[in-house]
């Protein structure tokens, strides 16, 4: 595959491009589905797409195809130069500085290939365990949306016309239960999930299945509270969504384009104390993790807030050089098209408290397990979500709420953070349980 | 156009015999239904920001799914080779769901209705660049002579042109050509170095270019855009509480999508999962409430000739005077529950299992004058324009994010508010529908809609609602 990207590269300088890039992306995908016991859905295949950006002088064109017999990878490079005619000249297109390239050596353990040879049988068997395991738990888990096994394979190929090759591959295996619980009329759901590079890391399926079961079994009876200034503690799966608006906030392009309210903070006071983001895609085994970035540039471990302080941005080179910076290794893209910025393991630094202790601190406030909706304004600041959760009572969970939004700033919400020490990786964002001075929560 | 001046008979040189024979192979396990979807699509996209043309983007997928369902059991495989041992392949794969001898008698292909509702000559993406790169660049104009305090615009223009064909071992054979284009379009204001406001408008659906030179053009969705930023830059905090919400006509429709329409998908029913689970024929919303999923809607985004799965698209009512009448199904589900089919089959990309899914949801006119709604409320909140939305069916909570609205203080509107979200929940926040205008109107044709990972286009509409009680996630005091 290497070797089709370096031709690709060939063609397009052949066909007038001045410069080119070529990704080629090839991936497995199985997945099995049981519900109430039953195999309900088996789904296996694999699919490949090649994609080539070229830059003639300062104007560029994007092209992709599934065809990769040469006539198809023809008519790509064609349809690519063909665009580069219509883009506006733009003094900062370009590739990644040269002297930037690379890619981190050694055994970044992103790939097993333990998930590769896995038989099918043993695969629904482990989603059948984790739904029974929801079930067995408690009789008020009465339904199920379904337990899934799924694995992917990924190969990724990237080559540009200064001198860069690389490949790699990755591999995935999740697990995940959706129980459904009913008590009278009415009905909650929630799910557990589990996911790792390799198989032999997956955790047990009754573990996910009991840990679904209880996530579900406490929303019941869930109560509207009245609308009110309280504090308010996310757990580690919802604090992610505050972590992501941090994200968007200090990638590049909002940056540039001054449309986030930390672009102009460089240096500045933005969070407190207890606030230190990182973005590392170095780091083995997570799912942020990859030896080099969309553009060709080793990942690295970038501070982006510490103690408090906005110490970097995150940006791919074109970002970059709008900004008169360095990229810090953080392109991402699909198969073509201009890179835009992704992040590698985002996330925020464990502090020393406990989730239990920070709860424990709690008066009158809303502990969040649930939220809905995509509520996060980067330009202002300004966060509303839909909520769900339990109350706290003088430093006990007391009661389910839901049907309730939690509103703030992000602003705010940095300045009155206090983190708690639960920090595990779950995905590639990932933050331990936070506690927020204040917030409105919108209910009755 | 019959079968065989059809897309792919013609390019890939695929015969009826081909399909029956790739059907009998998917059913040799004993399966008890058996599909084949072949799918081409060709995009394009075009997007000028910072006043450059930084962005063009054309491409080619294409590739083969082959399903087979065994009680309720499915097995699914797909292959982006069209060759026909990459198609058996698939269809040995598929196979493996169900075990035993063959035992479907495959009825023969025939093929299956012909109409066009989007009877579009050239698409956009069989035109050439010049024209399309046009439309953006318009847009970036208009934006930014809309105000000076307009300081950054994007606009995006993206079309597709895709080829279906599909076929069923109960004896569909359909095939179709789907046009589909948008232009959207972003803006950001600023004043006096304060934190800058954005806007967004879009708007298309299964047309020709000339509807972005004649009906909607670049200006009209660039003043809107720059209009809601500006806007912005005058509101004031959203309240927080309980309050009285007023829809505007058009996109507030996001509401039904999220409150009832995910709710009255099949599969969540038939599996007993739905808040609405169990309840045709009760009443779930306000007698003036009759809510409709149209796919036969001519050139609308949301529409199709046919679904995913072969079926015609139809017009199915939901809710009737707020009584619950039915569900949207797809094959699996009809099958299962022995209802008929709604044409509610679609699938993201070959690489999809179908699922039940909305076309264009909507909720038909009421008798009120739209001005005395507003007139109606001494206090609350008028939505004029949402984000999107999401919904928990389970529980029925749902929200949608509010990017345009003003208080509504003794009958009149006064200050914008900031961006927030409303929760509701789904059942029960359709009851409190107390007056229903007679302005329908469907959206502009943005819509994208997720569900288990899959996205396809729809459309939504909704005439001017006035809803007694949602719940308002604001940080301001209560309205």
């Amino acid at each position: 595959m290497i070797d089709l990207a370096r031709d690709v590269i060939r063609q397009a300088l052949a066909a007038g491009a001045t410069d080119a890039e070529c990704t080629i992306s090839e991936g497995e995908e199985f997945s099995a589905q049981v519900r109430l016991g039953e195999l309900e859905t088996l789904k296996e295949a694999g699919s490949r797409g090649a994609g080539v950006r070229v830059l003639r002088g300062k104007h560029t064109g994007a092209s992709y195809t599934s065809d990769l017999t040469p006539d198809g990878i023809e008519r790509m490079v064609a349809a690519a130069i063909q665009l580069a005619e219509i883009t506006t000249e733009d003094p900062f297109a370009g590739l990644a500085e040269e002297s930037e390239f690379g890619s981190i050596a050694g055994d970044l353990k992103i790939y097993s290939s333990d998930v590769e040879t896995l038989a099918t049988a043993p695969r629904i068997e482990m989603a059948r365990r984790a739904e029974k395991a929801a079930f067995d738990f408690d009789p008020r888990i009465t339904n199920s949306e379904g337990a899934g096994f799924d694995s992917r394979l990924g190969h990724r190929v990237f080559a540009n016309s200064r001198g860069f090759a690389g490949e790699y591959r990755s591999s995935s295996c999740s697990m995940s239960v959706v129980p459904v619980a009913k008590v009278n009329d009415k009905m909650e759901r929630d799910y557990w999930f589990h996911s790792s590079r390799a198989f032999d890391q997956l955790e047990e399926p009754e573990s996910i299945g009991r840990k679904a079961a209880e996530r579900t079994l406490r929303r019941l009876g869930s109560v509207k509270v009245e609308t009110q200034r309280v504090p308010v503690i996310f757990e580690p799966r919802t604090a992610r969504a505050i972590l992501g608006g941090i994200f968007e906030a200090v990638e590049g392009r909002s940056v540039y384009r001054q449309s986030s309210f930390l672009a102009t903070k460089l240096g500045e006071r933005v969070a407190s104390e207890n606030v230190t983001v990182i973005d590392d895609g170095t780091i083995p085994g997570l799912f942020g993790t990859s030896p080099f970035d969309d553009e060709g540039i080793p990942t690295r471990r970038t501070p982006v807030i510490e103690r408090g302080i906005l110490k970097s941005f995150l940006l791919n080179s074109y970002s970059a050089r709008k900004l008169g910076m360095k990229s810090t290794g953080s392109a991402s893209r699909g198969i073509t098209g201009n890179a835009g910025v992704g992040h590698g393991n985002f996330y925020l630094e464990a502090g020393t408290r406990s989730a239990e202790e920070l709860i424990g601190s709690v008066k009158n406030g809303f502990y969040v397990t649930e939220l809905i909706g995509s509520g996060v304004n980067i330009a202002t600041g300004d966060y509303s979500q839909g909520a769900a959760g339990l109350w706290i009572r003088d430093g006990e969970l007391a009661f389910a709420v839901s049907e309730v939004t939690v509103a703030s700033t992000l602003q705010q919400i940095l300045m009155s953070v206090e983190v708690g020490s639960d920090l595990e990786f779950r995905g590639s964002v990932a933050s331990p349980t936070i506690l927020i001075g204040e917030m409105t929560v919108g209910g009755r | 156009m019959t079968f065989s001046d059809s897309f792919f008979a013609s390019k890939f040189g695929l015969s009826q015999g081909d399909l029956e024979a790739y059907l009998s192979l998917a059913l040799s396990q004993g399966g008890d239904y058996a599909d084949i979807y072949f799918e081409y699509l060709a995009t394009s996209m075009i997007a000028i920001d910072e006043s450059i043309v930084k962005t063009a983007t054309q491409g080619v997928s294409l590739g083969v799914g082959v399903r087979v369902i065994s009680g309720e059991r499915t097995g699914y495989a797909y292959s982006d080779d069209l060759s026909p041992e990459k198609i058996r392949k698939a269809a040995k794969v598929a196979a493996f769901i169900a075990s035993g001898p063959a035992k479907v008698d495959k009825q023969p292909l025939h093929e299956g209705i012909k109409r066009n509702l989007y009877p579009v000559l050239t698409a956009p993406n069989e035109m050439g660049f010049v024209e399309r790169v046009d439309l953006v660049k318009r847009a970036e104009k208009a934006a930014r002579a809309y105000d000076t305090r307009i300081f950054q615009v994007q606009a995006t223009y993206a079309d597709s042109l895709r080829h279906v064909l599909v076929a069923n071992s109960d004896g569909i054979l359909n095939f179709d050509r789907q046009p589909m284009a948008r232009l959207s379009v972003s803006a950001m204001a600023r004043e006096n170095g304060g934190a800058p406001q954005n806007g967004h408008a879009g708007g298309g659906g299964r047309v020709e270019l000339s509807f972005f030179l004649n009906e909607k053009t670049p200006e009209h969705f660039a003043g809107e855009a720059a209009r809601m930023a500006i806007v912005q830059l005058g509101a004031v905090d959203a309240p927080a509480g309980e309050s009285v919400v007023v829809l505007g006509p058009g996109w507030p429709g996001v509401l039904l999508h999220e409150a009832v329409g995910h709710g009255l998908e099949a599969d969540f029913n038939r599996k007993g999962t739905s808040a609405f689970s169990g309840r045709i024929g009760q009443q779930v919303a306000s007698p003036l409430c009759t809510v409709v999923d149209d796919g036969t809607i001519a050139n609308r985004r949301g529409s199709l000739n046919v679904d995913d799965e072969g079926n015609p698209t139809q017009r199915n009512v939901l809710i009737e005077n707020g009584i619950l009448r039915g569900y949207l199904q797809d094959q699996l589900s009809s099958r299962v529950t022995g209802n008929a089919a709604t044409g509610n089959g679609r699938r993201e990309s070959y690489e999809h299992i179908p699922m039940p899914r909305m076309t264009n949801t909507f909720m038909m006119p009421g008798e009120s004058d739209p001005e005395e709604i507003i007139r109606s409320v001494s206090k609350g909140l008028y939505c004029a324009n949402f984000g999107g939305g999401q919904v928990d069916i389970t529980s029925g909570n749902f929200v949608f994010s509010a990017s345009e609205s003003y208080l509504i203080e003794n009958g009149k509107l006064t200050r914008p508010v900031k961006n927030a979200t409303l929760i509701g929940n789904g059942p029960e926040a359709m009851k409190y529908v107390s007056m229903v205008g007679n302005d329908l109107k469907l959206d502009e044709g943005v819509g994208v809609c997720g569900k288990e990972g899959q996205s396809v286009p729809v459309g939504v509409g909704i005439p001017t609602v006035r809803i007694d009680r949602m719940t308002v996630g604001g940080t301001g005091a209560a309205a």
